[in-house]
């Protein structure tokens, strides 16, 4: 064959190849709104499962997904964003710094039902929190951490090394440098990691199977520690442990817990193109 | 005012100015300045301690596993928890399996997406295309979970399978949810090529697919490496899609071509469909509890592996650009 067929046919697998990821990802976003659509009602998102859960709403599963999610920031952006500082600000090229990239690396990496396992091991039993909203916000909060870490370090690594430089010769300490120089800058950026690792941790199911999640609970939980329902969970439990569930139901609550998730996204993704208009440097 | 930016930098790198402020607080021992650093480096460093703490309350509720039974028994081919039979074999087969399908699906189709992002797609194209791929990256398992026991496993028992619920769809679901990881990570990789290789290559005569094959991804090579790797890492670790889709029959499936279209149990699947219904302390739950050990191992190698690969990819673009 030609060089140019060669190219033509190339071109031409590698094109099919993009369509065959990218349509399957349209198809299920459109299947689930279709078929989703019909449940959604102001009874379905504010009022709690009646009849074995074949009627009512979802309400205490998305309060719960809420309640985990804001434990989750709570446990999780202190420590993030405070190892982001400390690699991209404090960090020197030597062997602490090099371990501590991989087990950031290594936390991103672990599966989310070693989180589960460990939350079970360390915080519901070891520590005795039972299964709890504490414990499942800590067991996501240590999962996401990593994933905040990380693009929160890029986002401070993106500040122009000329903004540091010009402080600090100003006068001014490395935290004041890093304080007033550094971090406005990058808040957008932190902001965009914060909002993509809590969209994570709000769809996971794994971390909180042992943790915190319940299978049923019409009332709200009064305090932390008690359990909650979550959407993750209850779409699992509606899915495959509840026979004769009514298919709108399961698809509304697809519907609500991918809304929540991809609303997330999308937020994170305008704050970052928003960003990407307005730098200056 | 960048200008005069750049004079200072270019004075202090080379060591003609101090900051005399700087040093003089630091001799004053600013206490509040301190203790924040100290905080931060804390912050920095418990990072190691967590994955630390994580193993050790692994092995510490997960020992019992490798102490108590015979390794014998340990590798052997029956997990019968009830009856005492407790061989991780089917388990890791299982893993193995569905990880090794999802890793055939995503490895070309993830690596042709990213060229075709990095490469050819028209920068209208790529405007659509990625947010959609970062949408895909954003769908919690248990959705595409769902899709898959819904829709997906149906439709695959009506193509002639005894059963929708195989490892070959445990498999197709797991490819999609690698496929994020491997694009993203590739199609960074493709970019830090230098426009130079594109160009020279092109100006010797070279089509565009000869550029891309011969001199684009090679040059690319550990980035592509890593994007693989992270993806495995993902899948492997998958739980509660697999657990919807993969039938979770626990036994090894026989050799054969029909091996992807029969039901395999994973190990994720396992710890999350058992954990349940053990009382804490029991041999069972010990066991959960060892294989959650395995996975940490596996999925600690593979990253320390990628790791590594960074450093590379890092190492090299600095020393081009």
């Amino acid at each position: 064959m030609k060089p140019q067929q060669v190219q033509r046919l190339a071109v031409g697998i590698i094109t099919a190849a993009a369509a065959v990821v990218v349509l399957p990802i349209i198809l299920v976003i459109i299947l689930i709104l279709v078929k989703g659509m019909g449940a959604i009602s102001w009874e379905f998102l504010t009022a709690a499962p009646r009849n074995g859960m074949t009627e009512g709403g979802i309400m205490p599963a998305i309060l719960g997904t809420i309640i985990l999610t804001l434990g989750t920031s709570i446990v999780c952006i202190p420590l993030a964003i405070g190892a982001a500082i400390y690699l991209a600000e404090y960090a020197g090229n030597n062997r602490l710094t090099r371990w501590v990239r991989l087990a950031i690396i290594n936390l991103a990496g672990i599966p989310s039902i070693v989180y589960g396992l460990f939350g079970l091991g360390a915080f519901v039993l070891f520590m005795n929190l039972g299964t709890s909203i504490i414990a499942g916000s800590l067991t996501l909060g240590l999962m996401t951490l990593p994933v905040i870490t990380s693009t929160a370090e890029e986002a401070i690594r993106a500040i122009p090394q000329e903004f540091r430089v010009v402080s600090q010769s100003l006068g001014a300490t490395r935290w004041q440098t890093i304080r007033h120089q550094v971090l406005p800058h990058a808040i957008p950026g932190i902001l965009t990691g914060i909002i993509l690792g809590l969209s994570r941790a709000a769809g996971e199911t794994a971390p909180i199977l042992f943790t915190v999640a319940a299978f049923y609970v019409p009332d709200l939980p009064r305090s932390l520690s008690d359990q909650t329902m979550a959407l993750p969970y209850h779409l699992y439990v509606i899915a495959t442990q509840v026979p004769g569930m009514p298919m709108s139901i399961q698809y509304g609550t697809a519907l609500v817990l991918l809304l929540l998730v991809l609303s997330l996204t999308l937020v994170a993704s305008l704050i970052r193109s928003r960003m990407r208009r307005r730098r200056d440097w | 005012m960048i200008d005069l930016a750049q004079i200072v930098k270019q004075r202090y790198e080379a060591g003609l100015i101090r900051f005399r402020g700087l040093s003089q607080t630091w001799k004053q021992q600013n206490w509040a300045e301190l203790g924040i650093e100290t905080l931060i480096r804390g912050a920095g460093i418990s990072t190691i301690f967590i994955v630390g703490l994580i193993f050790l309350f692994l092995v510490r509720e997960g020992l019992p596993t490798f102490l108590d039974i015979p390794l014998r028994q340990l590798f052997g081919e029956r997990w019968y928890p009830t009856e005492g039979y407790y061989g991780l074999w089917p388990l890791i087969v299982g893993s193995l399996v569905v990880t090794a399908g999802s890793v055939i699906i995503a490895v070309p189709l993830g690596l042709m997406t990213a060229i075709y992002l990095g490469e050819i797609a028209p920068p209208w194209q790529r405007e659509i295309l990625k947010p959609l791929i970062e949408m895909l990256a954003g769908i919690p398992s248990i959705v595409l979970g769902f899709i898959g026991w819904m829709v997906l496993a149906p439709l695959i028992q009506d193509l002639g399978a005894p059963t929708g619920l195989t490892a070959f769809t445990g498999a197709l679901i797991l490819a999609y949810m690698a496929l994020p990881t491997i694009i993203s990570i590739s199609e960074d990789a493709l970019y830090a090529v230098p426009k130079e290789y594109r160009d020279g290559a092109l100006a010797m005569g070279a089509t565009q697919w000869q550029t891309i094959w011969r001199v684009i991804l090679p040059a690319s090579r550990s980035g592509l490496m890593m994007g693989v790797m992270l993806g495995i890492g993902r899948a492997i670790g998958e739980t509660m899609a697999v657990m919807m889709v993969t039938g979770n029959a626990a036994y090894i499936p026989k050799l054969g071509l029909d091996v992807p279209f029969s039901p395999v149990r994973t190990m994720t699947a396992t710890i999350a469909a058992e954990m349940g219904e053990v009382s804490q302390g029991s041999l069972h739950y010990n066991v959960l509890f060892g294989i959650g050990i395995v996975l940490f191992l596996i999925t600690f190698a593979i990253n320390s592996i990628a790791g590594r690969l960074i450093g590379q990819v890092v190492r090299r673009r600095g020393g081009q650009l």
